[in-house]
């Protein structure tokens, strides 16, 4: 088997600043990977980089890319960087309106993958789309609505079939239940599963939530000023974990 | 002649413009930014078009100016008056005498030969502007071909209205990669812009911007396979005037109880008919 | 089908000034197809600890630890989640379930997760949650806040509900009353019977006797003080 994603000295900084600094690892398909750290710990500048929205300063990004095999995503064109972007992987951002465009119908919203990557049938786009909002719980009769008429939780489920509608193998999350209301995160944590599970995704979920890694991902890294300190099995991270600082994140969390 | 340098600018500028066009021209559909000079009218008046036809014009040249099809109103006279006046050039109305027309927001009914120049006036070039703000990165969007948003903006009509209810300014693909507007001409004229022997320039003054689609050049309307693009105009009727079924009408109101009649917004055109059947008559 | 050599184990809290606890040293056993052995062992000696490596929510750092033909110490992660998809089995005291998710579908996670057909997972995880006497009218609601004894009832479903080649259960029988616990300790020889390997914890002597053939008494695997 390939791995979908490999990750080699993936270094980023900011001036004086560092973003995060020589990480590796590598992603299997159908792996769910989480990613946790307080603010400022690097995980949003390592996604950002993985995702292609910044460009590290040293590294490597091999994507194992549906048309043309491995493939270093630092080193290609932006044109096949945006190309795979709309294909082979997606990227959910913690806030809707990052995601979304507020002034267009959900219809339009799910659709504009589909037409960026060439689908010019008006039914046949209109069709999927309706198809994706069922599949992520809402009314396909609000498929003309505009996402400023939904709910955090409805915008957010939007997002993401907005994403999943071409397919794509490697879904980025950015805090995806951040904003959400704890009712509304449960749901959608569902959802994600389900969608992983039945479409065989793999997935790097950026978080501070522990709980949400546990119940979403198989694997986890843990970050601490731009460097990883750990990473392995999430259950054994958060059962037994070894860094000092995991040791400290883990026993702070409120026992609910 | 002599309080005036030939067509009012300088010839450093009109340099600089004609390299823009020439660029323009050599990458049809590509918005060229070009040093944009202050013009003695408003922004809006068409100092864009005024420029690239400053460029263009030779003594030798005849000039046609019209305005929504009109040669004849406020902004298509006073601008036919300002080269006449700086350029010393014959200006002219009939379409098929003319070695340059300026126009805004209509081309002429009458076909274009090889050899004239259309000169458009344009508001807002960039065709993404409304769907996204930022200029780095519509600029971006072209480059790399990433047209879906521009396809979203069709959807959104036909999900609203059933219809692109685009009526005018309707992106037209040129030469199967540049999206471009072809300035606020209504969809009617568009099919005029594909394959045409003319050469087809366009000024946007306020945004510094000169494209252009050379003589046969193609160009393609936006639309969905299963919504085609439908060139059609708002009232499907003949002109008053002349009776011609083929032009595009202008509604004008004659009373304030209701009443109006539609007529041909090409003067020119429509003139030319009825002359030609006054003419029939004698 | 499970065999651990030499398997040792300290804690190191480093925020707790670096101390070491050591505990557990030596660790060596071997679990049969078809057989079930229970560790035994006072509360503290580390029976949870050894169920928790061979899970693998502990790290190993020290032996071998070998399920199904597959080394588990110090085993990259997705060699882990293989097995535990195709392979090994636990059922632990805890139910861990994203909030609001019907318990017919917690039960029917593994099967899912296999991709077996939806219909056909949903009728599997109904038929064993009809057989551990859990009503009815609770299969579409989410167990969390089910009682104790039908959480555990839950817990045991899904531990069941795929034929794992391996198992490993911590209490299976606690906190459930005798009608139920009978039902679970058929559901142990029924797979003893088909060949699985399973290792428990029972603190139920009765249950012990009733399904294991072993004992394994971890206390030989706690370090002695000297060795600390």
């Amino acid at each position: 088997m390939t791995p979908l994603l490999q990750v080699e000295g993936l270094s980023k900084s900011y001036g004086a600043h560092l973003g995060c600094k020589d990480v590796n690892f590598t992603l299997w398909p159908g792996e769910v990977m989480g990613i946790v750290g307080e603010s400022g710990s690097g995980k949003s500048t390592l996604l950002n980089c993985l995702a292609g929205h910044l460009a590290p300063d040293a590294g490597r990004v091999i994507l194992d890319t549906r048309d043309k095999g491995p493939r270093d995503t630092v080193a290609m064109s932006e044109a096949e960087r945006r190309w795979l972007a709309r294909t082979d992987w997606a990227f959910v951002h913690q806030n809707p309106r990052d995601g979304l465009r507020m002034n267009v119908s959900a219809g339009g919203n799910v659709g504009e993958r589909l037409m960026a990557v060439g689908a010019r049938h008006y039914g046949d786009i209109r069709a999927q789309a309706s198809d994706w909002l069922a599949r992520v719980e809402i009314d396909a009769a609000r498929v003309d609505d505009r996402p400023r008429a939904f709910s955090g939780g409805m915008q957010q489920r939007l997002q993401i079939a907005r994403n999943l509608v071409t397919g794509p193998r490697l879904v980025f999350m950015d805090e995806p239940t951040g904003g959400l209301d704890v009712s509304v995160q449960a749901r959608l944590l569902d959802l994600l599963r389900g969608l992983v599970r039945r479409l065989g995704l793999s997935a790097v979920i950026v978080t501070h939530d522990l709980a949400v890694v546990r119940l979403l991902a198989d694997r986890l890294m843990v970050m601490k000023d731009g460097h990883v300190v750990e990473d392995g099995l999430t259950d054994q991270v958060l059962d037994d974990p070894q860094h000092a600082y995991t040791q400290l994140l883990v026993s702070s969390v409120l026992q609910a | 002649m002599s309080d005036y340098n030939f067509a009012y600018l300088d010839e450093a500028t009109k340099r600089m413009l004609r390299r823009a066009i020439l660029k323009a021209v050599a990458i049809p559909g590509y918005q060229v930014p070009f040093s944009s000079r202050e013009m003695p009218m408003p922004y809006g008046w068409g100092t864009g078009g005024v420029q690239v036809t400053a460029a263009c014009l030779v003594p030798e040249d005849t000039l046609k100016v019209i305005d929504q099809g009109a040669d004849d109103t406020t902004n298509a006279v006073s601008i036919r008056k300002f080269f006449a006046r700086v350029a010393g050039v014959a200006t002219t109305e009939a379409t098929a005498e003319a070695s340059i027309i300026q126009t805004r927001h209509r081309i002429p009914e009458t076909p274009l030969s090889e050899g004239q120049i259309l000169v458009f006036q344009v508001p807002i070039p960039e065709p993404l502007r409304f769907l996204e703000p930022r200029e780095t990165e519509t600029r971006t969007m072209h480059a790399l071909e990433d047209y879906g948003l521009m396809q979203v903006r069709l959807y959104e009509d036909i999900a609203r209205h059933g219809e692109i209810a685009r009526a005018y300014a309707y992106p037209v693909r040129v030469q199967g990669r540049y999206v471009m507007d072809p300035s606020p001409i209504p969809k009617f004229d568009n099919p005029k812009l594909n394959m045409s022997p003319a050469l087809q320039l366009f000024g946007a003054g306020r945004e510094c911007r000169i494209y252009a689609l050379p003589p046969f050049t193609h160009v393609e309307s936006l639309d969905f396979e299963d919504y085609p693009f439908q060139p059609s105009k708002a009232a499907d009727q003949a002109c008053a005037i002349c009776e011609a079924a083929d032009s595009y009408l202008d509604e004008v109101i004659t009373d304030d109880t209701g009443g109006r009649m539609f007529v041909c917004s090409d003067t020119d055109y429509c003139a030319a008919r009825v002359a030609a059947r006054q003419g029939d008559a004698a | 089908m499970i065999e651990i050599a030499g398997v040792g184990k300290q804690f190191v809290l480093h925020n707790q000034g670096g101390a070491v606890l050591p505990v557990m040293t030596g660790a060596s056993l071997s679990v049969g197809a078809g057989e079930c052995v229970a560790l035994v062992g006072a509360s503290g000696a580390g029976k949870s600890t050894l169920m928790r490596m061979i899970w693998g929510n502990y790290r190993c750092e020290e032996g071998s630890i070998n399920v199904a033909g597959t080394e588990l110490c110090r085993a990259a992660p997705r060699v882990v989640l293989e097995l535990r998809r195709s392979t090994l089995g636990y059922v632990s005291q805890f139910l861990r379930v994203i909030p609001r998710i019907p318990t017919r579908q917690i039960v029917a996670e593994p099967l899912l997760a296999q991709g077996i057909d939806e219909d056909a997972a949903l009728a599997k995880a109904e038929g064993l949650l009809e057989r551990l006497n859990l009503p009815q009218r609770l299969w579409s609601l989410s167990p969390t806040t089910f009682s104790g004894g039908e959480q555990q009832r839950v817990n045991i479903a899904r531990g069941f509900i795929q034929d794992w080649p391996v198992m490993l259960l911590d209490e299976p029988t606690a906190s459930l009353d005798a009608a139920n616990r009978a039902v679970v300790l058929d559901l142990i020889l029924e797979a003893k019977a088909r060949g699985a390997a399973i290792l428990g914890i029972f603190h139920d002597a009765d249950a012990r006797a009733a399904v294991c053939d072993r004992e394994v008494d971890v206390t030989g695997f706690t370090p002695t003080k000297e060795a600390a």
